[in-house]
């Protein structure tokens, strides 16, 4: 700690502070343009500049740069640091339009504002502006307008230091200094919404917001943005009852104000005219449009009739918690069935799952190194790519990335390990290993590499303590029971590795937690573990273990399953194997879809119920750390549609069974009560302060103090003024934490949570390689196919072409040139697309990407065999 | 009084091929490096502290105190600066393309004694000519053992790089161009950290010296820094290259004993400049580059000093001496040389940025017959924004020191000429005869 004296008071400030942090600790607000504290200072604008008494006597210094110095006294508002402030200002307004009355920003701009509190009122510029075209495209959701930019570098400095795409920077210079692309590289970033968002002027503007609405005429709530399970702290803003602007929210531990462009546009599908609006009933083949007792009493009708056991429901991560818990309460205690699966055969096993020791962002992030066993995380959870890059790039984060073909972390990776698909078992053991043995197709330097990087993390723990698994699907023609063995081998060789689950859909996770799952009740608990507890809660609970989605599908072929529910699961989109969801969903003599837009498999239902979307109900969400987090309402949901829990409970009326609760926390209560893993996280600390950033549940026996940032600066985020409609309140600094309560439960016992090695993944040995085939790498784009992206205006014709990628060399040796069709051929289907080269791919191994065209043409889906360890494709020539 | 001292940079001066390593063995070429190589890099380096060799590039600082200031580390790096771009300065120009191979065996002499193994030469791109030679004198020197592996034998081992710039006055800037030598926009860094000798290019130690410091060591090692410091006086020791421009009979670059010898030799020696063209009176003169504070008169007989002109409120700078008569028009001088900051600001800093397109913009709508007299204030004040107290030397909100040099010619001009500024607003209309070329 230093002393110092800031505009006469005598302060503590931390040593290396800047002056800028220092003094808004104390209140004192000090004006900034290019300071964003979630980026590294430049000291460009000179808009701090502050008197700051040395050695050498009193000197304006920018206070974003200056660090405090023990015995500094600084004046932020004497007459020389005010005229400074000033000059600046009136400097910046020069070549600005003073466009206010049509600019976007007006009225939640800090070039505005701060014209108001430090400018010098009047401008004395009487010479002609500096022109520009306004507003020119930067990218295909991006808009820059020249004339009002401030040159303050946040949204280049963004591009390069936190997403690490640094497709625009600066062009010319003098004041004719513009932000510009490249020629012939748009700014197709991700990430582009963030420089919109932090711009603080008008000078960048979204397409999907632009001219939408009026700063004043905005209503926000705090929630979580569900669009993947990163669960990204956002403010929903409304406008006359309409959504029209998600900004991203300082949550430190999760999104730290960063949001991806699906995220942030993809609220658009809420609106979308695509949206169920009121039940469908199927008559004479037709769905027309029912009430909701008419629907519920066809679909209460059949349930009654058939047993139980022969219900499947599929999906579920679209829902909130509180759904989720519902309908697992449904179907277990009431319909008698425990064929629930929140996944679609994309994802890891649900024991798997709900027994990996947990690790959160922000503790991969500080890892003696992370291990990323995964897709490409950019197109998959791209907040957190964003976090793992940057915490790489500039923190000096050791990556060691496992994966078929090279990923958008393989730049910033200490070890980049390209392994044979389907052979990540193998991978896992040759990183686990003390003895240096081969891992097929990986490179020994890679290797080598990758194991000092280890040996490292291990030094100072040999239990493994300092590092972080991510785990998903790094491609989906690998099985998951691979990725399963593969992640069983890690916690074995090294027992204090945690893991965070790499899974993309939404609520997957929260799902999971509730029970959406075959074998697995609410609370992580294995069906065998909680029959006892749930038993006496619930009433009655299923005997017999249930199927999982693929194995439901299959027994709808067969007529063992006769009723399938879609929970807002779209199988014919999403399940990767696309000849047995299409056979499933034809034979299956009674569909229920339960979805917010219609999607090509809720098409195919005999009954269609319209749900409300995240943003139309209350309730909560959980990420892949275990956060739980609220979920705000901002709009009411579009006609008939109700949000899930109300679904299952009407159900269960009609059933002649009451699920015991009539409201989301009613529901969040018992959730609280029974969910063993969720013990403690009551819906007082969901809402207080320890709940701002969510609770990564299961609670710590005793509480960590969590730390928020002390207030929303309008400064770093403009348009956030403060979000007072929901739970968290805004405070400063430390925080009481949460622990879980401690002594005994009411009896039966409450049952345990389960350990690595619930579950049995056997261990599947690849087949050898084909010497006349590829193996076929698929996986998902971030903008794809998927019903509610498509509903998203913006962000629809972002989904990029399919094209199959092979490397130069291999394509020369087919006798083909780039950009013509080949057929690729698999022993389930095949397809024509053209080809495209790419010299990072490794030899042998073909890329083709999941769910970029509509179901009814053909794709990667059409390849892959659901119970394939992997799979061999051919590529022949057509003529 | 002009002095009989020693040619030390422009000894090969007058020879055609000056610039060929055939004329430079043939007139003592790398013989200061090889005396250099048989001494410690320790012993050089006192050699050049006992020198006492202010640094040319403007700013004058010590380069033996430059040097000892390193960081220690693996890798060391120096940067030669021939970034010369300040408008009426051509004395590197006049080096670079006059006796390249002179530099280089700086360079090396000065690599060898700070311990680098690489250096680069930042040489202007708009020195076609100057870039020309410099790769020639380049490749001759690998060729005579000058540079390479084992540089004459010694075991010591440099490369050089010659890297021509893009067209901008800021890389002249050291950190400016260390950045554009990175391959980055030519903007300077913020400080801290100060030095590049402590964090240079790409992070390492970098000395980074003028084109002219270098041509000036081979002679310092090879008749000993206390010969070198026997010239001038004080701190301002040895000969310097002074470009002298402007109203004067015989314009060009002169090698100049300093302190001895005053503006007032400078410009009227019938050996140097020979008085002001045409018998006219003088006016102004800039003593020290675009960015220096003018001179009047009363100031002809200051001694070419670093400290007597900082003294007096100006700087020698980079050594370019402008020499403006009676008939010069000082709205439209500040216009022009403010123009040149206003297109090279790199952009990064506000005041810099917009306030040197303001000035520019308001100098040029007086000097055509527009002005308001308060923009006479206006300016002062909007000067005073960009460099407070408008003191000297100027005090700086800016990153680099291009900001603060924007208000010298205005304030200059208005303080002493406020009379002729008032004309132009008067009269609305430039009261003073046309230029001979139009400006653009």
């Amino acid at each position: 700690m230093v002393e110092i004296t800031l505009d006469g008071r005598a302060l503590q400030a931390e040593d290396g502070e800047l002056i800028i942090d220092a003094a808004e600790r104390a209140g004192v607000y000090i004006p900034r343009f290019c300071y964003h504290p979630r980026m590294k200072p430049v000291g460009m604008c000179r808009m701090c500049l502050v008197e700051v008494s040395g050695p050498r006597g009193a000197s304006l210094q920018p206070a974003c740069f200056m660090s405090v110095a023990d015995g500094q006294e600084i004046a932020t508002v004497s007459p020389a640091a005010r005229k400074a402030q000033e000059g600046v200002l009136e400097f910046l307004l020069v070549n600005h339009p003073l466009d206010c009355p049509v600019c976007d920003k007006g009225g939640e701009c800090p070039l505005q504002d701060q014209a108001v509190s430090c400018g010098p009122g009047e401008s004395r510029f009487v010479e002609e502006k500096r022109h520009w075209a306004k507003p020119i495209a930067l990218g295909p959701l991006t808009l820059l307008d020249r004339e009002r930019c401030i040159q303050c570098a946040r949204c280049t400095r963004f591009a390069e230091e936190i997403a690490g795409e640094p497709l625009i920077d600066f062009y010319g210079r003098g004041d004719g200094i513009e932000v510009a692309v490249f020629p012939e590289q748009p700014f197709t970033s991700y990430f582009s919404g963030n420089t919109v968002q932090i711009c603080p002027v008008g000078a960048l503007t979204s397409v999907p917001y632009r001219f939408k609405s009026r700063p004043w005429d905005l209503e926000q709530v705090e929630t979580t943005c569900t669009y993947c399970a990163v669960g990204c702290r956002v403010a929903a803003q409304s406008s006359a009852g309409s959504l029209v602007r998600y900004l991203g929210i300082d949550s430190d531990p999760v999104n730290q104000s960063w949001l991806c462009d699906r995220g942030r546009y993809g609220h658009e599908a809420t609106t979308s005219p695509a949206r169920l609006t009121s039940p469908l009933l199927r008559r004479q083949g037709d769905l027309v449009p029912v009430g909701w007792n008419e629907a519920l009493r066809a679909v209460a009708d059949r349930l009654r009739e058939v047993p139980g056991e022969t219900v499947g429901i599929i999906g579920g991560a679209r829902l909130a918690n509180e759904d989720a818990y519902a309908w697992s309460k449904l179907a277990r205690s009431v319909i008698g069935t425990d064929n629930l699966d929140a996944q679609l055969g994309d994802g890891l096993p649900a024991e798997l799952v709900c027994s990996l020791p947990r690790a959160t962002i922000e503790e991969a992030c500080s890892a003696k190194a992370v291990i990323v066993l995964a897709g490409d995380l950019r197109e998959d959870l791209p907040v957190l790519h964003l976090r793992l890059r940057a915490a790489a790039a500039n923190d000096g984060l050791q990556i060691v990335e496992c994966s078929p073909v090279p990923t958008s972390l393989s730049g910033v990776a200490a070890a980049c390990l390209l392994y044979r698909p389907g052979e990540s078992v193998a991978l896992a053991r040759g990183l686990s290993a003390s003895l240096p043995g081969d891992v097929p197709g990986v490179g020994s330097d890679a290797l080598a590499a990758a194991r000092r990087t280890l040996a490292g993390a291990l030094e100072s723990s040999p239990e493994g303590d300092g590092i972080v698994v991510v785990l998903g699907r790094p491609s989906l023609a690998e099985s998951a029971a691979q990725l399963a063995s593969a992640a069983a081998v890690l916690a074995e060789a090294w027992p204090g590795v945690r893991f965070l689950p790499a899974l993309r859909r939404s609520n997957v996770l929260g799902a999971l937690d509730m029970g959406l799952a075959p074998g697995v009740l609410p609370g992580r608990v294995s069906s065998d573990e909680g029959a006892e507890w749930y038993g006496a809660a619930w009433g009655s609970l299923p005997h017999k273990r249930g199927m999982d989605t693929a194995a439901m599908l299959e027994a709808a072929v067969s007529a063992e399953i006769g009723t399938l529910v879609l929970l807002g699961a779209d199988p014919l989109a999403d399940f990767p194997d696309r000849r047995l969801a299409t056979q499933a969903l034809e034979a299956v003599p009674f569909l229920v879809a339960v979805d917010a837009i219609a999607s090509p498999s809720s098409l195919l239902a005999d009954v269609v119920l319209p749900a409300a979307t995240s943003i139309e109900r209350a309730g909560s969400t959980t990420n892949i750390e275990g956060r739980v987090s609220r979920l705000a309402q901002k709009v009411v949901p579009p006609g008939q549609a109700r949000p899930d829990w109300i679904i299952a409970v009407e159900l269960a009326g009609l059933l002649g069974a009451d699920l015991g609760f009539g409201d989301v926390d009613g529901i969040w209560s018992e959730i609280e009560r029974l969910a063993p893993s969720h013990h403690g996280c009551s819906l007082h600390a969901l809402l207080g302060a320890a709940g701002a950033d969510g609770i990564v549940v299961p609670l710590p026996s005793v509480a960590v103090s969590p730390r928020r940032l002390d207030r929303i600066d309008p400064m770093a985020t403009p348009g956030i003024t403060s979000v007072d409609e929901q739970g968290a309140p805004l405070y400063a600094g430390a925080v009481a934490g949460v622990a879980a309560p401690g002594g005994d439960g009411p009896s039966p016992k409450r049952p345990a949570l389960m350990a690595m090695g619930t579950g049995h993944f056997a261990a599947p040995t690849s087949p050898p390689p084909d010497g006349y085939a590829f193996r076929l790498v698929t996986r998902r784009s971030l903008y794809d196919h998927g019903t509610l992206l498509q509903a998203a205006a913006s962000l629809s014709p972002l989904v990029p072409s399919q094209a199959l990628r092979l490397r130069p060399k291999e394509i020369e040796q087919l006798g083909v040139r780039q950009g013509d069709d080949v057929r690729v051929r698999s022993l389930t289907g095949e397809l024509i697309v053209p080809v495209v080269a790419d010299d990072t791919l490794p030899s042998g191994v073909a890329v083709l990407p999941f769910g970029v065209v509509p179901v009814d043409q053909p794709s990667a889906a059409d390849l892959l065999d659901a119970s394939a360890i992997v799979t061999h494709v051919r590529v022949e020539t057509l003529a | 009084m002009i002095t009989d001292h020693p040619r030390i940079v422009t000894a090969r001066m007058g020879y055609d091929d000056s610039h060929t390593l055939a004329r430079f063995l043939a007139t003592g070429g790398y013989d200061g490096l090889r005396k250099a190589l048989s001494m410690t890099p320790a012993q050089v380096q006192e050699e050049v502290n006992t020198a006492s060799l202010l640094g040319r590039g403007g700013a004058g600082f010590p380069a033996g105190r430059k040097w000892s200031m390193r960081r220690a580390a693996d890798t060391t790096y120096l940067v030669v600066n021939g970034d010369e771009s300040e408008p009426a300065t051509f004395k590197d120009h006049m080096l670079i393309e006059g006796d390249p191979h002179q530099i280089i065996e700086g360079a090396v002499i000065a690599a060898y004694a700070v311990g680098a193994s690489q250096a680069f030469l930042f040489c202007r791109g708009e020195f076609a000519l100057g870039y020309e030679r410099l790769l020639q004198a380049c490749n001759e020197a690998y060729g005579y053992g000058a540079l390479g592996p084992d540089i004459l034998g010694s075991g010591f081992a440099l490369d050089l790089v010659i890297h021509p710039g893009a067209g901008a006055y800021i890389c002249g800037d050291e950190t400016g161009l260390l950045e554009s030598l990175e391959g980055k926009r030519g903007f300077p860094r913020i400080k801290p950290p100060y030095f590049p000798a402590a964090i240079g290019l790409y992070g390492e130690p970098t000395i980074v010296n003028n084109v002219e410091t270098m041509a000036n060591l081979p002679w310092i090692i090879l008749n000993g820094g206390a010969a070198f410091a026997a010239l001038g006086a004080g701190s301002s020791a040895g000969t310097r290259l002074f470009a002298l421009s402007g109203h004067v009979e015989r314009p060009g670059c002169y090698e100049i004993e300093m302190s001895k010898t005053t503006f007032r030799d400078l410009i009227y020696d019938a050996s140097l400049g020979g008085g002001v063209r045409d018998g006219r009176q003088l006016k102004a003169f800039i003593p020290g580059g675009a960015s220096s504070p003018w001179f009047f008169p009363e100031h002809l007989d200051i001694g070419l000093d670093q400290d007597a002109v900082g003294k007096a409120g100006s700087m020698l700078g980079s050594g370019s001496v402008v020499v403006m008569d009676e008939s010069t028009c000082v709205v439209r001088a500040a216009w022009r040389i403010t123009r040149f900051f206003a297109r090279e600001s790199c952009g990064q800093c506000t005041p810099c940025r917009e306030g040197s397109g303001w000035a520019e913009k308001v100098l040029r709508r007086i000097e055509d017959g527009y002005g308001r007299e308060e923009d006479l204030d206006l300016l002062m004040d909007l000067c005073d924004n960009i460099a407070p107290g408008l003191g000297w030397p100027p005090k700086q909100t800016t990153i680099c020191p291009l900001g603060p040099s924007i208000p010298s010619p205005i304030v200059s001009g208005i303080t002493r000429f406020r009379d002729e500024f008032l004309l132009h607003v008067k009269e609305g209309a430039c009261p003073m005869p046309p230029d001979e070329v139009r400006r653009g």
